[in-house]
């Protein structure tokens, strides 16, 4: 069990190692950048099914008791995340032996990747803030060289602007971490849960102002409202295999740490739900109107991104409400958003990826005519209707529960918003549509490009077809992730089963008042 | 504790002017002078403490009250080695936009707006 809660930190390193180690021979390291994501894949799974009826597993590092040490601690929505993360990787993985050229390959593209793998997978199942911190910047190490592998000028550009922005998001965090442990004494997570509530008549102001040091350092990763504009000026410009695992993966990693912590810490703090949900509001506003503007495939795909970004932390938001089955609803609307939005923005990325193989550009006024490709039209068509949200996708049911859950919590306002959004997603989706696959070419469309090999051609279109196969599944069979979600979200609105399996020492709990740590003892 | 605060502020004042100026090689000084505020700021947030290392003296089970918490100094440590390579790895990307695009003024690098 222990082996298996370290797994998804150590495949993914231990892949990479294997694949520095053998520099010189490229396939092979490639293969290996398959396989390793395979066992990733493996990995998630079997931490899904030991989590799977609401248990939390935890693992010590180096058997120091919790909170002195690093403590590991996994729960179904851990679980959740490294499964979706072994799926992304083993397909991104897959597609990078088509789209990413050889001399990106040379200088180290598979360590990298499975390295920001690492982080990701990091990042999900620490329970220690300060681990958290360290995994983001492992993750985000990765992530800037991935951005400016190649050294094209837009490359560097996008690179310098995300570089600064997420470095100076790492300060803000340390920040955070400092005034925190300055003031409860403790970086574990569980222990925070029990020490923060207490803190708030004496140090209020202090938790306040950290609560809005994380909020917006992991604001920024997650590119929100008013801190998304470096999203779109950084994704588009590396290969179609690195932003669609960007695209897919990173963001959320914000997302992720922002429902962590604003429930499991700061819940108490009066006002910050109602402040989170105006937020994702915005998010969704802004992010869907700047992509209407856009006439570049992947700008508009990344503008997406930020109004989706707004669907999820409306799941946070709408724990405004005092009625436990909105907030339990609302949660797991957001959780499940996550998991489809996931599957369904790498696979557009992906799309992207081949339109721009297949039509030499990714810009709508030159591209036109790809309908004589009717496969990859279709599975375009599959993930950008889900996207915004058309029965029987994936995307339907998610947003169906975000607003279900808002009109029962009495949030008008941001249905209609929710609402608004999703119509215009729909508008833009549409514009891809006809731009790329039904408008005649146009008279200065660039040379189509020379058909592809078999072998490009199984490792481009196998995992998008894969993806959208996944989109339909859900789509069509939405209980089972349904109850996981929601049983994931129920452990995180009701935390006592994740701080008792944290199973803090007794010097640390004895200055604590609370009768908190002894009920709900598995 | 007074000076110190001075110090942060200072230190965090600075970095945050030389962030604001348009060339590159500014932001990045910038960004090492505000992680070098960062660093301060935990450590002074941890307590500060003067010459009382944690150690149990010979035939005690604990240290003398009022000694110095050990872990804002691992927490820095850490963070200075991250933000070592960090600096590192934009100072490399700093040279190669100057290269590639030829000027190091933040207003010309706009290739990736529109």
């Amino acid at each position: 069990m222990k082996l298996l809660l370290v797994a998804p930190i150590l495949i993914p390193l231990l892949t990479a190692g294997v694949t520095v180690a053998f520099w010189r021979a490229a396939r092979f390291r490639a293969w290996c950048g398959v396989v390793g994501a395979a066992a990733l894949l493996a990995a998630g799974g079997l931490l899904l099914a030991a989590t799977a009826g609401g248990q939390v597993r935890t693992v010590q590092i180096g058997n120091w008791p919790a909170p002195f040490g690093i403590t590991l601690a996994v729960d179904l929505f851990s679980a959740l995340m490294v499964l979706i993360t072994g799926i992304i990787g083993l397909m991104v993985a897959v597609y990078s032996l088509a789209d990413v050229d050889i001399p990106r390959q040379r200088y180290g593209y598979f360590p990298l990747f499975h390295i920001l793998l690492a982080g990701v997978c990091g990042a999900f199942i620490t329970g220690d803030i300060f681990n958290l911190y360290v995994w983001f910047e492992v993750m985000l190490m990765a992530s800037f060289l991935l951005l400016a592998l190649g050294s094209e000028r837009a490359q560097l550009e996008g690179a310098f602007k995300y570089v600064t922005i997420n470095l100076i998001s790492s300060m803000v965090f340390l920040t955070g971490v400092g005034i925190l442990y300055g003031t409860a004494h403790t970086l574990n997570l569980a222990d925070l849960a029990l020490r923060v509530p207490e803190m708030m008549d004496r140090h209020g102001h202090l938790v306040r102002a950290c609560a809005m040091l994380f909020g917006v350092c992991f604001g920024l990763k997650a590119a929100v409202f008013p801190l998304f504009f470096w999203l779109p000026a950084s994704y588009a410009t590396p290969p179609a295999a690195v932003s669609a695992v960007f695209a897919g993966l990173l963001t959320k990693v914000g997302v992720y740490a922002l429902i962590r912590v604003f429930t499991l810490v700061f819940g108490s703090i009066p006002g910050i739900y109602a402040l989170i949900l105006v937020v994702a509001g915005l998010t969704m506003l802004v992010g869907v109107l700047g992509a209407v503007a856009q006439f570049e495939m992947r700008r508009i795909l990344s503008f997406h991104i930020i109004s989706q970004i707004g669907y999820m932390i409306m799941g946070l938001g709408l724990l405004v409400s005092s009625d436990p089955g909105v907030r339990t609803l609302g949660l797991t609307a957001g959780i499940f958003y996550i998991i489809h939005h996931i599957i369904v923005k790498t696979n557009l990325f992906l799309v992207s990826g081949t339109v721009r193989q297949l039509g030499g550009t990714y810009d709508l006024r030159s591209l036109g005519g790809l309908v004589r490709a009717p496969l990859l039209s279709a599975l375009f068509l599959i993930p950008a209707l889900s996207l915004a949200g058309i029965p029987p996708l994936s995307g339907f049911w998610a947003k169906l529960g975000l607003i279900e859950a808002g009109f029962l919590g009495g949030q008008n306002t941001i249905v209609i918003v929710a609402l608004l959004t999703s119509l215009l997603t729909l508008v833009s989706m549409m514009k891809i549509w006809n731009e790329v696959f039904w408008k005649p070419a146009p008279q200065d469309a660039p040379e189509p490009a020379e058909p592809m090999a078999p072998g490009q051609w199984a490792a481009r279109f196998i995992p998008i077809a894969l993806l959208a196969g996944l989109t339909v599944l859900i789509g069509l069979f939405p209980a089972p992730l349904l109850t996981l979600a929601g049983r994931a979200a129920d452990r995180l609105l009701n935390p006592a089963a994740y701080i008792s399996a944290v199973n803090l020492h007794e010097a640390a709990v004895a200055g604590l008042s609370t009768t908190q740590i002894s009920e709900d003892k598995p | 504790m007074l000076l110190m605060a001075i110090v942060l502020g200072g230190l965090f004042a600075g970095g945050l002017y030389l962030m604001l100026a348009r060339s590159i090689t500014r932001v990045l000084l910038g960004l090492v002078l505000i992680g070098h505020a960062t660093n301060l700021l935990i450590f002074t947030a941890g307590g500060l403490v003067r010459g009382r290392p944690p150690l149990v003296p010979a035939g005690q089970t604990e240290p003398a009250a009022g000694y110095a918490d050990p872990l804002p100094q691992a927490l820095i440590l850490t963070a200075i080695v991250i933000s070592f390579a960090l600096t590192a790895f934009t100072a490399v990307l700093v040279r190669g936009t100057y290269q590639a695009a030829g000027t190091e003024d933040s207003d010309d690098l706009r290739s990736t707006d529109t």
